[in-house]
């Protein structure tokens, strides 16, 4: 009898320990998670997320020139819908991205199908297509501006071979647009190659096998196993690239003068942002500006995730 | 078999073609960029084109030096990268491995307010940002650029999904052993993170390196000036001059080029996990 009791002493005894050491483990759990989140979480705080809060506040208000800014309601949101350099903006940014984003996705699509081929020279293949996205855009855009010179640039030059007089790339009001968006799907190729190359070397080849057995050709593949295997990577790089191209600026910025003849039809949002917000100092009307461009773009995103159901193919 | 073989041929051959036609077309502007730089400048903006210059003019990468404080920059921009570099995949790593490894009261809550970040494009935070570093006095500082890129919801998303991914035996033998979870972090999971470590180390290089927007806004004198700003400066003063134009390009873009051909396979294995998974 003793001897059970004792014996049940001893259990909860170690019962007790080790629901001790099961707190104290806790609470050395909780200590070491919380010192290492605190950077991070410290950091995105002060600069990323109250700032998000903060501009939400500076889109109310009106800037001084000394810094000192008041309170004026919705002021600056009847701005925007008044004001034509915005509108003409988003029109600018809205045909940025209608040709950037498909025929960027198009050929990178096209460059890896190929990539995925048993062919020689891949890494090579594979490292030049890549040089742009390593590249400093400051760097493409000045050496685009110089091909694209219209007196001495060298692709006016090579259409001068064939008889054709060369337009002014990026001085021409109505081309200048256009340029920016051949320099941008040309910088763009390799960043979605490498994406979808990666998606392509996923698709189990056993597909393709059976799919030989059927004697099936090249261009029936593509449509009836490759694309609906590579859609949710086509998906997942729409996104990004539709964003991405929402944001556009270095490009316009470095390749499209100040007081240039184009400016009016390149310059994008964000180009406008920049504007008033460190040129103009025009703070408050930048601030909503940007909240505009968060509100588009989650509305965007929020809208293909909802078409996403239509095309992308989960297994 | 000998038309299947033609058959074979003739498609490899096509796919050669096609593959030669882009490269033409994503080589000719560094080449381009590259003849251009060692060109006297008549010979830059002779009808029909000088294609090779009579005598490489090395002189003209002399010459940038001598305009600009090019020194100055390529040195900013070498300190800004690799701080932000080294700090941000530290940081991101330790948040992570807490997410991924570590239950804690309100850990989906922070992890929710991290990703909001991430929904949010970058010009939200410019001008609050821009307001933080006037009040710290940090204009034209090299911490100015360096601080705010410390941290990244991106970075600590991305290392997290590393983190998940591993065993969690290798874990309970180091507590038993009674490591900490800082000692489990920095002994164990660590290296076999290095996937991880290498692909946002390798983004986060190439951002601080070819960034524009934010060190223009907050650095513009030359003490404190990045490459990339540096190039854009350069445009507005030495407007027709693309001898010397070219010269400072490729130099700003030199270093990033010898980094990608030296560590090309862990460049495009680094983007394609950034991207694809």
């Amino acid at each position: 009898m003793k001897e059970i009791s004792q014996q049940d002493e001893v259990k909860t005894n170690t019962k007790v320990k080790v629901s001790n050491l099961a707190n104290t483990r806790k609470r050395s759990d909780y200590f070491w998670a919380y010192l290492m989140i605190a950077p991070t979480m410290l950091g995105l705080l002060i600069f990323y997320l109250w700032p998000i809060l903060q501009t939400f506040y500076y889109s109310f208000t009106e800037w001084g020139a000394f810094g000192q800014f008041e309170w004026t309601g919705l002021d600056n949101y009847k701005r925007i819908f008044e004001d034509a350099n915005l509108l003409q903006s988003f029109k600018n940014t809205g045909i940025y991205i209608i040709f950037t984003v498909p025929i960027g996705i198009f050929l990178s699509i096209l460059v890896a199908v190929l990539l995925n081929q048993k062919i020689k020279g891949k890494s090579i293949y594979r490292t030049i297509y890549f040089l742009p996205v390593i590249t400093m855009p400051a760097a493409i855009a000045m050496v685009w501006k110089w091909l694209y010179n219209s007196d001495y640039g060298l692709l006016n030059y090579l259409l001068s071979l064939i008889g054709i007089d060369g337009p002014q790339w990026v001085t021409d009001p109505k081309i200048a647009l256009y340029s920016l968006i051949a320099v941008a799907i040309w910088s763009g190729i390799g960043y979605n190659m490498v994406i979808f190359l990666s998606g392509l070397q996923g698709i189990p080849k056993t597909y393709y096998e059976a799919a030989e057995m059927d004697g099936a050709g090249p261009i029936r593949v593509f449509f009836k196993i490759t694309l609906p295997l590579l859609s949710p990577v086509i998906f997942f790089v729409s996104i990004m690239s539709l964003i991405g191209a929402f944001q556009v600026f270095d490009l316009i910025f470095m390749m499209i003068g100040k007081s240039s003849t184009a400016l009016e039809n390149t310059q994008s949002i964000v180009y406008l942002f920049y504007q008033h917000a460190f040129v103009l100092n025009d703070k408050g009307y930048a601030a909503a500006i940007a909240v505009l461009l968060l509100v588009v773009i989650l509305i965007i995103t929020a809208i293909q995730f909802v078409l996403q159901k239509k095309w992308v193919h989960y297994d | 078999m000998e038309r299947a073989r033609q058959l074979v041929t003739s498609k490899t051959f096509l796919i050669h073609f096609i593959l030669i036609l882009g490269s033409i077309a994503m080589v000719v502007p560094f080449l381009w960029m590259i003849l251009t730089s060692l060109k006297t400048y008549a010979e830059s903006i002779h009808v029909p084109p000088v294609i090779f210059p009579e005598k490489f003019q090395w002189g003209n990468y002399k010459e940038i030096f001598e305009l600009l404080p090019f020194f100055k920059f390529m040195l900013n921009t070498l300190i800004i990268t690799i701080v932000r570099t080294v700090g941000q995949v530290f940081l991101c790593s330790l948040a992570a491995y807490a997410f991924a490894r570590i239950e804690f009261p309100g850990r989906n809550f922070l992890f929710i307010l991290a990703l909001a970040v991430l929904m949010v494009p970058g010009q939200v935070f410019l001008l609050p940002q821009y307001m933080i570093m006037v009040k710290l006095g940090w204009l034209n500082t090299l911490q100015a650029v360096i601080v705010p890129g410390l941290f990244s919801a991106f970075g600590t998303f991305l290392l997290r999904q590393f983190f998940m991914g591993l065993p969690k035996e290798l874990e309970e033998a180091a507590r038993l052993d009674g490591c900490n979870h800082f000692q489990i972090y920095w002994k164990i999971m660590l290296p076999l993170a290095k996937p991880g470590l290498v692909a946002l180390g390798i983004f986060t290089t190439l951002w601080s390196w070819n960034e524009l927007m934010w060190p223009m806004i907050v650095n513009s004198s030359p003490e404190s000036m990045t490459l990339s700003v540096g190039l854009s400066s350069l445009q507005g003063q030495y407007l027709t001059n693309y001898p010397i134009l070219m010269a400072g390009s490729f130099l700003a873009i030199l270093p990033m080029l010898i980094l990608f051909i030296i560590l090309q396979k862990q460049f495009i294995e680094g983007i394609a996990v950034t991207g694809g998974k």
